[in-house]
């Protein structure tokens, strides 16, 4: 039973504050070597629950196994977990390589052994010759790195990261999601990944929790979870989505219920489409909005609904301005996602 | 299709004044810094200079007047005379022992304030550690002379379990300047802990770290400049301190009781001068020493 073993497992966790309830009762198994997300806006307890995890805070209720050993009442220092924090949390005072090796340092491991193992670190993200500097002395992405390097250097079963390149530019942050990929499987390890940027949740991750109100409102790979949201929260929170509710769902789809369809499955044309199970609906254009590789439109239709349409720079445009445009709108009844009701969406 | 107008600023007096001073930044800084400057620079600076200066005069043993002939007996009396010596001794004394025990108190408390403590509590405690800087200084080591006197409460206290006050003497005199400097060091370190975030006590205890090598590793050295600032105050201020020792100190004199006696009784202001000039000697030295922790930047 032991190969078989989640590399965490929680049952029924729950962290109360005062009268705010931050995460109620959330049951959770995580796979060995897994890169899991946690998606979800600031509030929705998902940094709670990996503070839980660290051993940050101690839970109101349920249990924490780290590889099927229960680590709920341990302290952070006697877990096989580390933490990448936001602010990357590097002690000021120590020039990098200090910062690195201190976590062999106060585990007893000699000055020699631990440096060497430290310049390993530091040699696996790329700065080495940084060694010698002080924190303050480091570029965001490079204070980034040897926060990863420290925590990565004392070889923890489960790395934990706290909205890790929240604090860089774009450039920097796209760049650093592929080394950061790349690390995990090099090392093998399972990352819990913390954010509330739901592209950089699809891009990384084997799977991703979508919180909201302290719960797990979602669970399921990135395609999963963007083709196949289960409630109207996750289809608006990952990625955008035109929400019909009952009314207009029976207008335009004749079905009973709330749907949602993606705007980039959804095409703009002046005359309507054939085809089977393709609907058209007539509009009018209200807003084009330039977006480089892309327009994106928004078409009041004669329904009595605006739904915005992602449509491809790939072709011609007649006239740079298409507001006012009579167009017609059309997508495919097998991209209209029925939502469930968002009560039971845990389930 | 009428517009409401907003109306232009009237040219005023004071509108051209901010004019002129918002386009010249140096009429600004010399407006803001010359009275404090001319403050900084004749009543402190001077004073001190004088101060100086005087050490190197001398008493006309006849008149009772200062005569202003250059001289280097009162220096060198301060500096070989055994009186001088045994005092300046047990000045240094008693300000490292105050120090030292202001420190040992100040650390938990502070830590308490800036780490454990609820908000709540934390404003609670910090009006706590100023409240008695309210009350008179005099007030508080007369309170100190009752409390340690041999029918104080302290006797009272102890008694019981075979204890006894100490009386008045240095003992006394180091329990009550310790007392009267605490929220002076307690301050400070509160401010610098503060300023540590939570975030790296966590990240030590996630690599590992427990308790003490948290403590040891991270929390004091990065208190350290704190801990100098409480430190300076402590020190300095028991150094020229003459009234607590003159009410619990007993018979002992430190260096204030000299200058203070030199100064009154005898007579002697260029003698005063010179010895006063020995704890300015003493804290230039130490504030040299802590120069290079950066505790300087703290104060």
């Amino acid at each position: 039973m032991t190969d078989s073993q989640p590399a965490i497992r929680l049952t029924g966790l729950t962290k109360e504050f005062g009268s705010v309830t931050a995460v109620d009762h959330v049951d959770l198994e995580i796979a060995a070597g897994e890169f899991f997300s946690m998606l979800g806006p600031s509030g929705s307890g998902k940094t709670t629950v990996l503070r839980l995890i660290a051993g940050f805070e101690q839970p109101s209720g349920g249990t924490i196994e780290l590889f099927g050993h229960d680590v709920t009442k341990r302290a952070p220092f006697d877990r096989d977990v580390n933490t990448v924090f936001q602010d990357y949390a590097l002690f000021p005072h120590m020039n990098v390589l200090d910062n690195v090796a201190y976590g062999l340092r106060v585990r007893g491991i000699g000055r020699k052994e631990r440096n060497e193992r430290a310049m390993r670190a530091l040699a696996a993200v790329k700065l080495e010759q940084m060694a010698a500097r002080k924190p303050s002395k480091l570029s965001g992405g490079q204070r980034q790195r040897v926060a990863l390097a420290r925590a990565t250097v004392v070889e923890p079963k489960v790395l934990l990261l706290d909205e890790p390149l929240g604090a860089l530019d774009l450039k920097l942050r796209e760049q650093m999601q592929v080394e950061l990929k790349e690390i995990q499987r090099a090392l093998g390890i399972t990352f819990i990944f913390v954010t509330h940027d739901q592209e950089e949740a699809l891009t990384l991750s084997d799977r991703i929790a979508v919180f909201n109100d302290g719960r797990i409102e979602q669970l399921g790979t990135p395609a999963e979870l963007y083709e196949r949201p289960g409630s109207r929260f996750v289809a608006d929170f990952v990625g955008t989505s035109n929400l019909l509710d009952t009314e207009r769902s029976l207008a335009l789809l004749g079905r009973a219920g709330e749907h949602s369809v993606r705007p980039e499955k959804m095409t703009v044309g002046a005359g309507e489409l054939a085809g089977d199970g393709v609907r058209n609906a007539w509009g009018t254009v209200v807003e084009a909005i330039y977006l480089g590789s892309g327009i994106r439109l928004v078409v009041d239709l004669d329904a009595g609904t605006r739904v915005t349409v992602l449509e491809q720079n790939d072709r011609h445009r007649a006239h740079d301005d298409e507001r006012g445009d009579r167009v017609v709108v059309s997508w495919h009844d097998a991209d209209v996602v029925a939502l469930a009701a968002a009560t039971d969406a845990a389930a | 299709m009428t517009h409401a107008t907003v109306p232009r600023p009237r040219d005023s007096a004071a509108r051209k004044g901010s004019v002129f001073l918002s386009t010249h930044p140096r009429a600004r800084l010399a407006l803001l810094l010359s009275a404090p400057l001319f403050w900084l620079g004749l009543v402190y600076i001077v004073a001190l200079v004088l101060l100086l200066v005087t050490a190197f005069w001398t008493v006309d043993s006849f008149t009772g007047k200062i005569s202003q002939t250059w001289t280097l007996d009162n220096i060198l009396t301060v500096v070989t005379g055994s009186l001088y010596q045994t005092v300046t001794l047990r000045t240094l004394g008693v300000a490292l022992l105050v120090t030292l025990i202001d420190v040992a108190l100040a650390l938990p408390i502070a830590f308490f304030m800036a780490k454990v403590a609820t908000p709540r509590m934390q404003r609670i405690l910090v009006i706590a550690v100023l409240t008695p800087l309210w009350a008179s200084y005099l007030v508080k080591a007369y309170a100190w002379r009752s409390v340690l006197s041999q029918d104080g409460i302290l006797e009272w206290l102890v008694a019981p379990i075979g204890g006894h006050t100490p009386g008045y003497g240095l003992p006394a005199t180091i329990i009550t300047l310790a007392y009267l400097w605490l929220p002076y060091v307690i301050l400070p370190i509160y401010a610098g802990l503060e300023r540590v975030p939570d975030s790296l006590l966590e990240a030590s205890g996630d690599l590992g770290g427990k308790t003490w090598s948290t403590l040891r590793l991270v929390v004091f050295p990065l208190a350290l400049p704190a801990i100098i600032a409480g430190t300076i105050f402590s020190f300095s201020l028991s150094l020229g301190d003459y009234i607590t020792v003159n009410i619990v100190g007993g018979a002992n004199q430190m260096l204030g009781n000299l200058v203070y006696t030199n100064v009154g009784a005898a007579n002697n202001l260029p003698l005063a001068s010179a010895i006063a000039l020995i704890p300015i000697v003493i804290i230039f030295g130490y504030l040299f020493l802590v120069r290079r922790t950066g505790a300087l930047d703290n104060l």
